[in-house]
């Protein structure tokens, strides 16, 4: 397999484009991303598209239809939350592999204001179990996920609680976040109540939004990169969910993210010490608590004193190993399709003094790693380094 | 023919497969004759642990009885449902897991002190959740503080 570097970045601001479609979001980040590399779509050789919810309607393709329908091939993937981040892999795949020299990956997704996810399905509605058989919905899943931790090792609300306050503060210094204000202690312990311990503020938004890349080979980037520093794709890893013992009733989001992120670190010869910026898939603030023990952030057991330690918080709020620098899926929000690439898109940003990431710059970042995690299960980590 | 019959029954129904309901309510679940993983749905092809094809799977009753590993508290569902109300994963002595609403316990007082739930001894009732379009009366399970 050959090295292969991120060219180009873009993204539309995460939010709320009822007046726009699917194509033209995904276009205009695609867009983006091009001029960002410097290159036209003419130039691209391959093309991996995500969308979860037009996933059945050639979403790829339309994108084409309004940048430039040059005929190359098109994949549309759909991996649930995972999607965009899958499609990225696609399109690193295609150029490690040595069938293209020029890949494009575009996550994209409308979602409009839809409330609760999960549960439900056709047929009668006597025979739907939600609510009836516990519940399906994503705020109680994961919020089990933090009770089983807060079962092993006592964590409390108060530790959750602080994930949201911290990813609320990054977010005020994105903006291309789709929330941008700050909370505090009180009022995410104070507010509504949704899934036990997830109150409204630990819960990520709906939204609609955008992201793109450029990948190529490095002797494509020899040629096109003229001097700038871009990162290397040092390990792109895809699993999906282990037989573990109750996984098919409750989800288990640790085993195939530890899986992962091992698999991802031993493929980029580096440790947790050497990660210097992390977007990991904080869908609830239940969900990013798990994850800093699951991606070694801190040893099993760690990671309640790792949030009070402001273990996930960005240098200049006192912290240590910064968490999401972007607000996370909490506040930057969460369309689906397009959260893979946005997270790439922030880490990329950081390792090449972006001027997208200015005011919330991780200094001298050399290592980063995006986290995510679609429910069902599929899980991506990359790691990126320059 | 056997679905044939239940067709045309005019008595309650229940709400998934794995619960029968005569002679009295009780889980099913196939078990993988290899590994001995039991799964819920039985209309499983194959034993996602050790591979073993459905030859190998034998139908098997379960215990009413279980203990809750974890739960949650819901506030917000859908419409018509009502809340808030405990959902629960309840590890049963067979080897699997079950998900269901934990009943006769206080949702608040699970939060304030979510400890008291953790391990708590619990068996399985049941009750009428719905009536389908064809009028048959849908029966769920639910789980409720074991007596002893």
């Amino acid at each position: 397999m050959r090295n292969v570097y991120v060219l180009g970045t873009g993204m539309v601001k995460f939010g709320r484009y009822p007046e726009k479609t699917v194509p033209e979001l995904g276009g205009e980040a695609a867009l983006t991303a091009l001029k960002d590399a410097g290159i036209a779509i003419k130039d691209v050789e391959m093309f991996a598209c995500g969308n979860l919810y037009q996933a059945n309607a050639m979403v790829g393709q339309r994108i084409l239809q309004q940048i430039g329908q040059t005929g190359i091939p098109v994949i549309n993937v759909s991996n649930a939350c995972a999607t965009g981040s899958t499609a990225f892999r696609e399109a690193y795949l295609a150029v490690a592999s040595g069938m293209y020299d020029t890949a494009m990956a575009v996550g994209v997704e409308q979602m409009g204001k839809q409330g609760l996810l999960g549960g439900a399905g056709g047929g009668d509605p006597a025979y739907s179990v939600e609510g009836k058989l516990g519940s399906g919905l994503m705020p109680a899943v994961f919020g089990q996920a933090g009770i089983e931790h807060m079962r092993k090792y006592g964590t409390k609300p108060e530790h959750f609680a602080k994930i949201s306050v911290k990813s609320h503060k990054h977010a005020t210094k994105n903006p291309f976040s789709q929330y941008r204000n700050e909370v505090s202690l009180e009022d995410v312990l104070n507010a509504r109540m949704v899934a036990y311990p997830n109150t409204l503020y630990m819960c990520c938004p709906t939204g609609d939004g955008a992201a793109a890349a450029i990948l190529v080979s490095e002797d494509k980037l020899k040629q096109l990169a003229g001097g700038r520093k871009r990162p290397k794709i040092a390990a792109s890893v895809l699993t999906s969910d282990p037989y573990t013992e109750r996984d098919l009733t409750l989800p288990d989001v640790s085993t195939l993210t530890r899986r992962a992120s091992r698999l991802a670190y031993e493929k980029a010869g580096v440790g947790p010490k050497d990660i210097n910026l992390t977007e990991l898939h904080d869908c609830f603030a239940t969900a990013e608590l798990v994850h800093y023990e699951n991606l070694g952030l801190c040893s099993d057991g760690q990671a309640g004193e790792f949030i009070d330690k402001k273990g996930g918080c960005h240098p200049d709020l006192g912290g240590c190993a910064p968490v999401k620098e972007s607000g996370g899926l909490l506040s930057k929000g969460h369309p689906l399709g397009a959260t893979g690439v946005a997270n790439i898109c922030e880490v990329v940003w950081h390792l090449t003094q972006d001027e997208r990431a200015k005011d919330r710059q991780v200094p001298n970042a050399k290592v980063g790693q995006a986290h995510v995690i679609g429910l069902g299960s599929a899980c991506t980590v990359h790691i990126l380094t320059v | 023919m056997a679905e044939q019959a239940q067709a045309t029954d005019s008595g309650p129904r229940p709400i998934v497969p794995f619960l029968k309901l005569d002679p009295k309510p009780h889980l099913v679940a196939v078990k993988c004759g290899n590994c001995g993983s039991i799964f819920m749905d039985l209309k499983r092809v194959a034993c996602s642990k050790c591979g073993s094809t459905k030859e190998k799977f034998s139908q098997v009753s379960l215990s009413d009885k279980g203990k809750v590993y974890v739960f949650s508290v819901v506030h917000q569902s859908f419409p018509g449902i009502k809340t808030p109300y405990i959902t629960a994963i309840v590890d049963l002595p067979d080897g699997v897991s079950v998900r269901a609403n934990l009943i006769d316990v206080d949702p608040e007082a699970a939060q304030k002190e979510p400890k008291q739930i953790f391990d708590m001894p619990v068996e399985m009732v049941t009750h009428v959740a719905a009536k389908d379009r064809e009028g048959h009366e849908v029966i769920a399970f639910s789980y409720k503080p074991s007596k002893n």
